[in-house]
Formats: C-alpha cells, structure tokens, sequence
C-alpha cells in the first residue's frame, strides 16, 4: 500500500502536467470544476466580510482547500449521502444550492431550513443529500459507516461521502468509524483533509503516523495520499474509491494535503501561533491560481470568462445577501418544535409560561456576547 | 393468552418488529449467534441473518454512531448496548447527535432508532453492572427515556418506541428480566409512552415510581394496606418527556407523595418530581415529599442489597410521610 505515503499528483505546483489527464474529463467539466472553485472562493471573502461587518455572528472559511473539495465532489453521484463537516461549502454550490439557503443559515432568521437553531455554516439541507452538521469533531465519522452500512442492506447503489480534517482523526468516531465500515466493508469514503491545522494545533501533533492516510491499513482498508491543491489528482483518487465503493470493494481512506488558508473561523487569529513563511509558501501552491494555469495550458481558461464567473456569482452573493438580511428572526415557537415529533404537554407549558412572561414585562433583552472560538 | 416473562415479552417484541418492518434491524455485541447475554435477541440472527442482526466491533460510541448514520439514511436500527453501564463512550453520539438531529436540521432529518440496554442492579454485578443511569438521559431534550416495569409494559412500550420517529433511550430493568411473568397479548401492541400508568389506586398516599422498583412499591403498599393506609402507585414509563399531569391530580387527591428509585439522590428523576409537586400542590400537600432512593455514592457489590431501597425503606417512608402533622 505505497499510495497510503506517496503523495499522488496530476499536475506540478505550478501547473504544469506532471501525470495523466484523469480519464472521462471533457473541457465543459473542467470548466465547471473551476468555476465551483472560484465561486467557493468568492463566497467565502464575502462570508468573512459579512462577519467583519458585524452582519453575521460567524463564519467558517475554506480558503486553499477548493481542490481537495471539488476535486471529490465531482468524483460523487447524486445519490450519495454527504457527512459533511463545518468547512465544505463547495460541496453544496457543486450540488447546485440555492445562494439564499446558505445566507439564510448564516443569518438564522425565518425562512432558515435549520429554523435558526445552529451557528452559521453548520448546514443540513436535505434536497442536496446534505446531512446535518455538528461542532463536535468527528462524530459524523461513525454515521457515514452506518449509512453505507444502511444502503448495503437495503440493497442501494450510493455511497456515504464524509468530510473530516486532520485533527478529526483523533477522535473517537474516526477509529469506530474506520472500524465498523472495514469490517462491513461499506461503500464509505473517508475524505480526511489535512489542512495542516486544528484550530492551532500543527498536524505534527495530531498523530505519529507516516501519513494520515497510512492510518487505513491498519482497518484493512484502501488508503490514498493526494496533492489537496491538485484540483484533478483529488478527482482521480475519488472517482477511482467511488467506483471501489460500487463494486462492494469496500471503503477508502482519502487524505488530501492541503493547506487552510485562512484562519480557523471569523474568531480566530493564525497570526498567533503560524509561522508566515509556511503560509506564503502555501500561497504559492494556491489550488485556485495552480488549476488556472493548468487550463491556460489547455486553451480553456480566458480572463473574460473568469470575469463573468465572478461578476455573476457577486451578483447572485448580493441578491441573496439582501433577502436573508431582510427576512426577521424565527418565530418564539421555533425554540419548542422538532424537538420530538410531536410538541409534547411539558414543553407546550413551558411555551406558555414563556409567553406569559412576555405578555407581563415586555420583549427580552438579547445580551449574547461574541463568540471564542 | 400467552404467559411471558419479561425476557420473553422484550424478545418476542423485538421479533415481532422485525417482521413488520424490513427496515428495523439491530446491532450491538453478542446479540447475533449469541443472543445477547441476557438472551433478549435469541433467535433474531437465525431468523434474519448478518445484514439485519449484526455482532459488531465491540465499540459503544461506534455502535450509537453508527445506528445515527442508519436512522439519518432512514432505517429503523435498534443498538444494543451490552450495560446500561457501558454506554458512555456513547454517550456524546446520545447527547449531541442523536438527540438534536431533528432539532438542528429544523426536522428535515429525523433519528427514530432506540438504544436497548439493561439498566439497575440486582445481578450481583458491581457497579458497572448495576447502574440506573436515567437521570443523565432525562437531562437531553430530545430524547425519549423509557423503563417498563411488568412484561406486558415491557413488550408494549417497546413496540411503540422501535415505531416512534423520535430516538428512545430504553431502560430494561434487568432485576425484572425473569422477576414474575403475567399474561401478554400476542402480535403487535402497543403502550401509550406519553401517559403515565396507575398501578395501584388509592386515595392516603401517592407513591411514583417506576422500572424495578415497581414490584418493590407493590409490596410495601400491600403491606401498609393492612396497617390501614392506602396507597396510590404510580408507574411513570417515560422520564422525558414526562407526565407531570398524572402525577400533579394524583397528588391533589391524596396530599402526600413519595418517589421512589433506584438510582443516587442528588439531581435525581425523583427530584424532579419532588421539585414539580412542590411547585404544583403546593395547596394540597400535607406532608413534606418524601425521595427513598440509592444513595449518593457509586454503587457497591457486597452490600447491593442494602444499596438498594427494599420493601422496609419504602414502608418507612409511607409511615412517615402518612403520620406527618
């Protein structure tokens, strides 16, 4: 299993052919993997910006790792089920999502699909087969084994996609995870971004291993290294474990070196504990300005259409921007729904004691503070 | 009518499920050729084989986690965790996920699976075989935190939880398992989870409990009928979400009530109760609200049966409680 510690390439940093063009790629695909990835770029500027601005509580970047996303996420069928963490956005432009769904998130307001009850990026939207995002790392590492696991038993042909990064695999759901899908051998495919950080932890302290990917041997389980800033040997690695999946070869174990570009979210600060020389070196590997070189290559890429992707795509960022700006807060009984599926008598009392309350002294003060983290 | 156990009525439960439902399946440690150690899924694996009865990696929070990743998929798995006792490697996947899919997804995932696992001591087993955990699940809204405590409660409260779309924390009170058997319906029933259950009317003293404990009350009760005090027991079924109506016009009636449990004191489900009749009767109690419980320390092996509150603890408390001027 040498691929689990060589580190697989379709172009150079700057570039610049290195292996083959993955098979089956056609130019309109190419463009549309580019154009997902500057779109993801774009939207996060303006995410962070809107935070900035005081406009959003938060907001969770993926600066620098467009390639080790969309790279994979070409590679998915629509049927598949995503486990997504906290910083795969990109996923959901590539599945087509409606801007107004993602900025309604961010603003927790009514017409919210999450009903204002999660921090801004922790999406679940249902019509994409995007599944429900939590803060607590790596438990959605489990559920994607157990979905697999469920599609084998009934018979279906999709796979389980599940995001995690570097510091995901120390947790406990990884191992269970890696675990209970080698034994099924459930079509599962474990992209582990390694971004190099958690939060300020560097990826030297996460694990002893050789790679992170050699840590699937020991489940018994294909492991893969890929360039993360190599928008195409992502693809091939992907397709290649998708395909694995369907055959009933069992899981793959993806992991992407990458960089994170930005900070950890809109509260942190890099500048803190990273080394700037380690991030103008990453810069320089930008999976973005690397995949547009190679394009130039192929007489694919032209500045006007660059231009019009970005023209397009602000307008699209602004129009949506203004709707969930303006739409209000959830209503009061938002706090007492899909708790169950049925409202049940207590927390129908405590609905009612609470609006007694306000009928007494009046609307409540929101006195939150800034989040940490 | 059949004569069951409460083992038997559990597994016959659970083999009635899984005929009605290709989607219910199970999974956990032991529970396949094994049958589980307690024998509640015998005969399961023979019948439905490795894809629907799985033996699994011998992991709770992988166990949890991977029955949240079926019930997200839309499959209706029933995890097994071999003791109460050993569900905490679980616990984070019971508290932050399956709990809150629903909630944080503003329902457009949904959780319906249900952790079987026997809770309560009885077994000579220490305390990692002995526990009563309920009042760590009743803290996390979202959850349904059930204990049966006769066979037909048992068969019928299960059937309801494995078809419920809300995810079930359900608590079999081990020292019940083989305890008594009574008279079951045969086939697919089930119990309203919502409403708690009268066991005993009576119009002196209101007494709630609920899982093992039961049979214990019964007892004390029959005795202090002789003495003349008549007690009313209540079986609550479901710690949350809970029915503090029952409860609440249980109390107006007699003016007195104990809770009963297994499990320690402190931050209790019988402080709940304690809190809300508090809160609620506070016109008609004549008595303080009287907790018999374990006690607020680890529970011990030698002495379990000291441990736990016995027909003479019980039997104090109605005295005391129905002599209060």
């Amino acid at each position: 299993m040498t691929q689990a510690t060589e580190m697989l390439q379709v172009m150079n940093a700057s570039g610049k052919a290195k292996g083959k063009t993955p098979s089956g790629l056609k130019a309109e695909d190419l463009k549309a993997m580019f154009k997902a990835m500057l779109e993801t770029r774009l939207l996060d500027q303006r995410g962070m910006n809107l935070q900035r601005q005081g406009r959003i509580g938060f907001y969770v970047p993926s600066f620098g790792q467009e390639a080790s996303q969309i790279g994979a996420g070409y590679a998915m069928k629509d049927s598949d089920l995503l486990f997504p963490s906290y910083r795969v956005v990109s996923i959901a432009l590539l599945r087509d999502v409606d801007l107004k769904v993602l900025f309604d998130q961010a603003w927790g307001n009514a017409t919210d699909l999450c009903k204002g009850r999660q921090m801004p990026n922790h999406y679940a939207i249902k019509d994409i087969g995007w599944t429900s995002i939590s803060s607590p790392i790596g438990t959605q590492i489990s559920h994607a084994a157990g979905a697999a696991r469920a599609m084998q038993i009934r018979g279906d042909k999709s796979a389980a996609w599940v995001w995690f990064g570097d510091g995901g695999t120390s947790s406990n759901d990884f191992h269970a995870g890696m675990n209970f899908a080698g034994v099924w051998k459930a079509p599962c495919i474990f992209m582990c971004e390694n971004n190099h950080w958690a939060i300020s932890v560097p990826q030297e302290m996460q694990t002893a291993s050789q790679s992170f990917a050699a840590k699937a041997i020991a489940y018994g389980m294909r492991g893969v290294r890929v360039d993360g800033n190599d928008v195409l040997a992502v693809y091939e690695a992907a397709k290649e474990a998708r395909a694995r999946a369907e055959k009933g070869e069992g899981p793959t174990l993806i992991e992407t070196v990458t960089f994170r570009m930005g900070p950890h979210s809109s509260s942190d600060d890099p500048k803190r504990y990273q080394d700037p020389a380690l991030f103008e070196e990453w810069q320089k590997k930008d999976p973005i300005d690397r995949f547009r070189e190679w394009l130039k290559g192929k007489r694919i890429w032209t500045k006007t259409w660059e231009e019009e992707i970005t023209a397009d795509m602000q307008a699209r960022i602004a129009k949506a921007v203004e709707a969930a700006e303006g739409t209000p807060a959830p209503e009061l009984e938002t706090i007492f729904t899909d708790v169950y599926a049925d409202v049940p008598r207590m927390l129908k009392e405590q609905h009612n004691e609470l609006i007694e309350q306000i009928k007494k002294s009046g609307d409540i003060e929101d006195t939150s503070e800034a989040f940490p983290l | 009518m059949p004569v069951m156990t409460m083992l038997d009525a559990l597994n016959d439960a659970l083999h009635i499920a899984m005929e009605k439902d290709d989607d219910v399946v199970m999974l956990g440690e032991d529970i396949g050729k094994k049958g589980g150690v307690f024998g509640t899924t015998a005969g399961l694996h023979e019948k439905y084989g490795d894809m629907r009865v799985m033996d699994t990696p011998l992991s709770e929070c992988g166990i949890i986690g991977a029955a949240v990743g079926m019930a997200v998929y839309g499959i209706r798995p029933v995890p097994e965790i071999q003791f109460q006792d050993f569900i905490f490697p679980g616990f984070d996947q019971i508290v932050s996920e399956m709990a809150k899919m629903r909630y944080r997804s503003g329902g457009q995932y949904t959780c319906p699976m249900v952790v079987r696992t026997p809770s309560g001591g009885g077994i000579r087993g220490g305390h990692y075989h002995s526990q009563s955990g309920e009042a760590y699940f009743a803290h996390t809204p979202g959850l349904r935190v059930i204990m049966p405590s006769t066979p037909r409660e048992a068969k019928g409260l299960l059937l309801a939880s494995i078809f419920s779309d809300d995810p079930v924390i359900f608590l079999e009170p081990k020292a019940l398992y083989r305890h008594s058997k009574e008279e079951v319906e045969e086939g697919y029933f089930t119990v309203d989870m919502d409403t708690a259950r009268v066991a005993r009317e009576g119009k002196d003293l209101t007494i709630v409990t609920w899982g093992a404990m039961l049979p214990i009350v019964e007892g004390a009760a029959a005795e202090a009928a002789e003495n003349g005090i008549d007690c009313e027991i209540l079986d609550m079924r479901s710690m949350l979400p809970w029915d503090a109506n029952t409860v609440i016009e249980s109390v107006k009636k007699t003016s007195r009530c104990i809770a009963v449990q297994e499990a320690p004191r402190t931050c209790s489900f019988a402080s709940e109760i304690a809190a809300t009749v508090a809160e609620k009767c506070i016109d008609s109690l004549e008595a303080p609200v009287a907790r018999v419980s374990g006690f607020d320390t680890p529970f011990p092996y030698t002495l379990e049966h000291i441990y736990k509150p016995d027909k003479k603890r019980v039997l104090g408390a109605i005295e005391y409680t129905a002599n209060w001027e």
